[in-house]
């Protein structure tokens, strides 16, 4: 944790640590404090005077189906996006690890979509595929299939998750190459010598080797689902029709817009802090094996 | 004019560990003093105690008449090679020589002058503007010495300079550490576990065993007359071998106090494959277990027939019951054979019970 | 590696550029449309190839913005997710590399309890505490600038940890050879510490430059004023509810535009973003 060999000094290190205590304490914990103590209160409709009513807000959200079906709908998305994501990615990475000419181009035409923006994401799915105008829709139509994800939730909920999964898959593939070219290749020499075909040299040795970034991919994406479907949700869909594409986060946001119940809105602000602290205390604890680049 | 003088200096870590147990050294102006001994028994310690890197918990740290305890390193006119060289990756070697100098406020054309005969002392001017990851170890190594010498301190500081270095380097550095350090004439203090290294380094040597001192002396003194059966052990290749002599033995044979048990060391070298037992000296049966033929000389590796005499236990030195013996390299005793050896009564060493005092015949 | 036969290695190759198309398709729709007209999108008569229009539409989308009567130039959008994310970027990078540095070179009281306040800020993403720290800028009044925009973002603790960390293998004896050569802790910082940190100081540039240009959900909140939106919450607000007022191909441009920078910075930072990325998720 600490050097043996270090300077001397009274004043100093405080002055250094300062801006950062600073702005942590001011935009981090203050408002986390205020999060914690508003769901514990009640404000009448006029915001004249408050309550402390203990746990009732907390009671109340989890009596709200629509809540209980935003907790069900995040974990469903956020469990779509990553597997099929991932599974793309995984086939990518694999392809992409044999010892092929051009390795480097395709590594460099395959990362670049992590750095467009969950917005953008969603605005050039909602194009693609929107139900008047999408060049997709057309063909989708052609197909026989009654497109249109602005009527039809489960169809909003599948544009979601594919224009999410379509944003993880460069990241996801940088981090299963890297966790591929770790792995020595005389393992792959001694299962080939052993008499496994591709396939199962795949299944038997690549991927039990595979497992912690497996893991450790499978904890980001679901963390990425909760939080950066939301740029995404908020250009395509608004969370609609209906509540059909609404997560925590977009709950958060659009019940704290129409200003109604602030109690409410810290409690889900307080759920979300729990489970995102549960979810970082998993990557921790179990993912210690890194990946090695 | 530097003489580096220790009183009494202790070191206690907060928790209570005792690395340093009070040592007195006294290293005059210009003498080459190497503190040896195996690791963790404090020699790095004391020399960074020295360096103002570790603080002083007791005692007093003397350089050139005055007490630098409280004095921050770069104010106590010292100069130190580490180990891993510490040079400053992204530095060139000539601002690697001469940060230091800089940081003094020295003038520019003093500090190139300066260098520039540091580089060319040591044949480093052709690389001055290459950055140490451009350098092979022996190149690092002097780069090293460079930062130091350009400082032109009172005292040099060396903690194990040449233990990263291969097995031919490492010879030749030390030959060419020596003879600098002659030509410069400043007082060094210089850290080893390798005995050799201390040896042929040493103006005086200091053999340190956990955080205490346990012999201080000219190295070919302490090498005649180990004063504690560890110096006897750790000092000198292969390691004398030591057994416990029966009170009788010292009595009749050596002169020793009665009723005393003792410990008897012999060095390899000094015994001879002969039937007959030197009058006042010592005489061993011996069964040849393995036999090392080096060239110049043969190692011989044999367990004593008399197993009343056992060796004295020394944890990491010789297994009970062995006994090494060197003989010129012309002779080879052929595994499994019975040998007779003996040493003469000069050449014995006798210690106390415990080890911890030489008993002079 | 174990030889793949011929017909394999094709495979492997098709697979390759069927998932770099599935990649670009998307984008490559964007470009094409932004350079159609309008109406041909709107009847859903879009072609697959690049239409004529691509002067006029990005100078458009640049100096004007829609036509509609809340129109911004994105060109002006622009600039301020460059200023938010360059000041992301840069203020992180300063306030933690001190910190770190305070915690790994020193021991003083509370050294301890301090890290460990900054190390939890790692676990919470400023979505989390929206409301409540809107409305600490808002009684700031930080709402509407770069200050408010950028200050809530440099709240964690990613950047202090992996200065820790890349500090923990900086050997011991470079601070004492830096000592017994007369350099205090800040001409240590400044002369061997901060060149050595180079690497590691633009790999984390690269990544939050890029995550700070990608913010959507703090700036669409505590903006309010048109011209200091960002470029992510004005492409947000082009697209209207009723379809028929959409400029697309303004709305493609920008998307192109917003892309661009980010993009940019990926593919020819490569190696740094790679790392950064790598080391950041440590």
């Amino acid at each position: 944790m600490q050097k043996q060999a270090i300077f001397q000094s009274k004043l100093l290190p405080y002055a250094l640590v300062a801006p950062q205590l600073a702005i942590v304490l001011i935009f981090f914990y203050w408002p986390a404090l205020q999060a914690v103590i508003q769901s514990f209160l009640l404000q009448d409709a006029f915001g004249l005077s408050t309550t402390f009513v203990w746990f009732d807000n907390y009671v109340e959200l989890f009596r709200d189906p629509a809540y209980f079906a935003s907790i069900l709908r995040t974990f469903f998305f956020s469990f779509a996006i990553a597997v099929l994501s991932l599974s793309f990615a995984l086939l990518l990475a694999v392809m992409a690890d044999k010892p092929l000419r051009g390795v480097m181009l395709y590594r460099t035409l395959l990362i670049w979509p992590y750095a467009v923006a969950p917005p953008v994401v969603g605005v050039l799915w909602i194009f693609m595929l929107h139900p008047s105008l999408g060049v997709l829709a057309r063909y989708l139509r052609a197909l026989g299939i009654d497109w249109n994800p602005l009527l039809d939730g489960d169809q909003a909920a599948a544009l979601i998750i594919l224009a999410a999964a379509w944003k993880q898959i460069s990241y996801n593939f940088l981090f299963f190459l890297a966790g591929l070219q770790a792995i020595p290749k005389s393992v792959f020499e001694a299962a080939a010598i052993d008499g496994a075909r591709p396939m199962r040299r795949f299944w038997t040795v690549t991927f039990p080797l595979l497992s912690p970034t497996i893991f450790f991919l499978l904890v980001v994406n679901i963390v990425y689902a909760f939080f950066d479907t939301f740029g995404i949700i908020d250009t395509m869909t608004r969370g609609g029709p209906g509540t059909s594409t609404v997560t925590l986060v977009y709950k958060v946001y659009s019940d704290g817009l129409l200003g109604g119940n602030l109690g409410s809105s810290a409690a889900q602000s307080v759920i979300l802090m729990v489970l995102v602290i549960v979810l970082t205390a998993i990557q921790f604890r179990f993912v210690e094996r890194k990946v090695t680049y | 004019m530097a003489n580096v003088t220790l009183r009494n200096v202790r070191k206690t870590y907060t928790g209570g560990f005792e690395a340093i147990k009070g040592v007195n050294v006294d290293v005059a102006d210009g003498q080459f003093c190497v503190l040896v001994g195996p690791s963790g028994c404090g020699k790095s310690t004391l020399l960074r105690m020295v360096a103002g890197l570790e603080t002083v918990t007791g005692g007093e740290i003397d350089i050139g008449g005055r007490v630098v305890n409280e004095i921050e390193p770069a104010d106590r006119d010292i100069a130190m090679v580490f180990q891993n060289y510490a040079l400053y990756p992204h530095m060139t070697v000539y601002n690697n020589m001469a940060y230091g100098l800089r940081n003094r406020g020295m003038k520019e054309a003093e500090v190139k002058s300066r260098v520039e005969e540091a580089a060319r002392v040591l044949e480093l001017t052709p690389m001055l503007e290459r950055k140490p990851r451009q350098l092979s170890g022996g190149q690092r190594q002097r780069v090293a010495m460079g930062r130091a010498i350009v400082r032109q301190p009172k005292v040099f500081l060396f903690d194990e300079p040449l233990s990263n270095l291969d097995a031919k380097l490492r010879i030749s550095m030390r030959v060419e550490i020596r003879k600098l350090q002659r030509r410069l004439n400043v007082t060094s203090i210089y850290v080893t576990h390798d005995q050799l290294e201390a040896m042929t380094l040493a103006d005086i040597l200091v053999v340190m065993n956990g955080g205490q001192v346990e012999q201080v002396g000219n190295p070919l003194a302490i090498y005649e007359k180990p004063a504690t059966t560890f110096v006897a052990s750790f000092i000198g290749a292969p390691p004398m071998n030591l057994m416990s002599a029966r009170t009788e033995d010292i009595t009749s044979q050596l002169g020793g106090s009665a009723g005393e048990a003792g410990i008897l060391g012999i060095r390899p070298e000094d015994f001879v494959i002969t039937d007959q037992t030197p009058s006042g000296g010592v005489a061993l049966g011996l069964t040849v277990e393995a036999i090392e033929r080096v060239g110049a000389e043969t190692f011989v590796y044999g367990s004593r027939a008399q197993d009343e005499q056992r060796v004295a236990a020394t944890p990491g030195e010789l297994p009970p019951g062995e006994v090494i013996v060197r003989i010129p390299g012309t002779q080879a005793p052929a595994v499994g054979a019975r040998i007779r050896v003996a040493a003469v009564r000069q050449k014995l060493h006798l210690f106390s019970g415990d080890g911890r005092t030489r008993i002079e015949a | 590696m174990v030889e793949e036969e011929g017909f394999r290695r094709y495979i492997a190759h098709a697979i390759l550029w069927i998932g770099i198309a599935i990649v670009a398709f998307p984008v490559y729709i964007a470009i094409v449309a932004s350079t159609q007209d309008n109406a041909l999108i709107a009847n859903g008569q879009m072609s697959l190839l690049p239409g004529g229009h691509f002067f006029e539409v990005y100078y458009q989308t640049i100096f004007v913005g829609t036509s509609g009567s809340t129109r911004e130039p994105v060109g002006n959008m622009m600039l301020n997710s460059l200023v938010m994310a360059l000041a992301i970027a840069i203020g992180k990078i300063a306030i933690s590399i001190i910190s770190a540095y305070a915690i790994v070179y020193f021991r003083f009281p509370f050294r301890m309890p301090i890290f460990w306040i900054i190390f939890i800020t790692l676990m919470l993403p400023v979505e989390v505490r929206i409301y409540p720290t809107y409305k600490i800028v808002a009684d700031l009044h930080m709402l509407d600038s770069y200050a408010g925009l950028a200050l809530p973002l440099i709240a964690s603790a990613t950047a202090t940890l992996l200065f820790r960390q890349f500090f923990m293998t900086v050997p011991d004896e470079l601070l004492e050879a830096s000592r017994i050569d007369g350099a205090g802790p800040l001409r240590f910082f400044w002369d061997t510490l901060l060149p050595l940190s180079r690497t590691n100081m633009a790999a984390l540039f690269v990544i939050l430059f890029i995550l700070g240009w990608n913010q959507y959900l703090w700036p669409l909140l505590i903006t309010t004023r048109d011209d200091m939106q960002t470029i992510q919450v004005g492409i947000r607000k082009m697209i209207t509810t009723t379809d028929a007022l959409t400029e697309w191909p303004i709305v493609m441009a920008t998307a192109v535009l917003a892309m661009l920078p980010p993009v940019f910075v990926v593919v020819v930072m490569q190696k740094l973003f790679v790392r950064g990325l790598v080391e950041t998720e440590k």
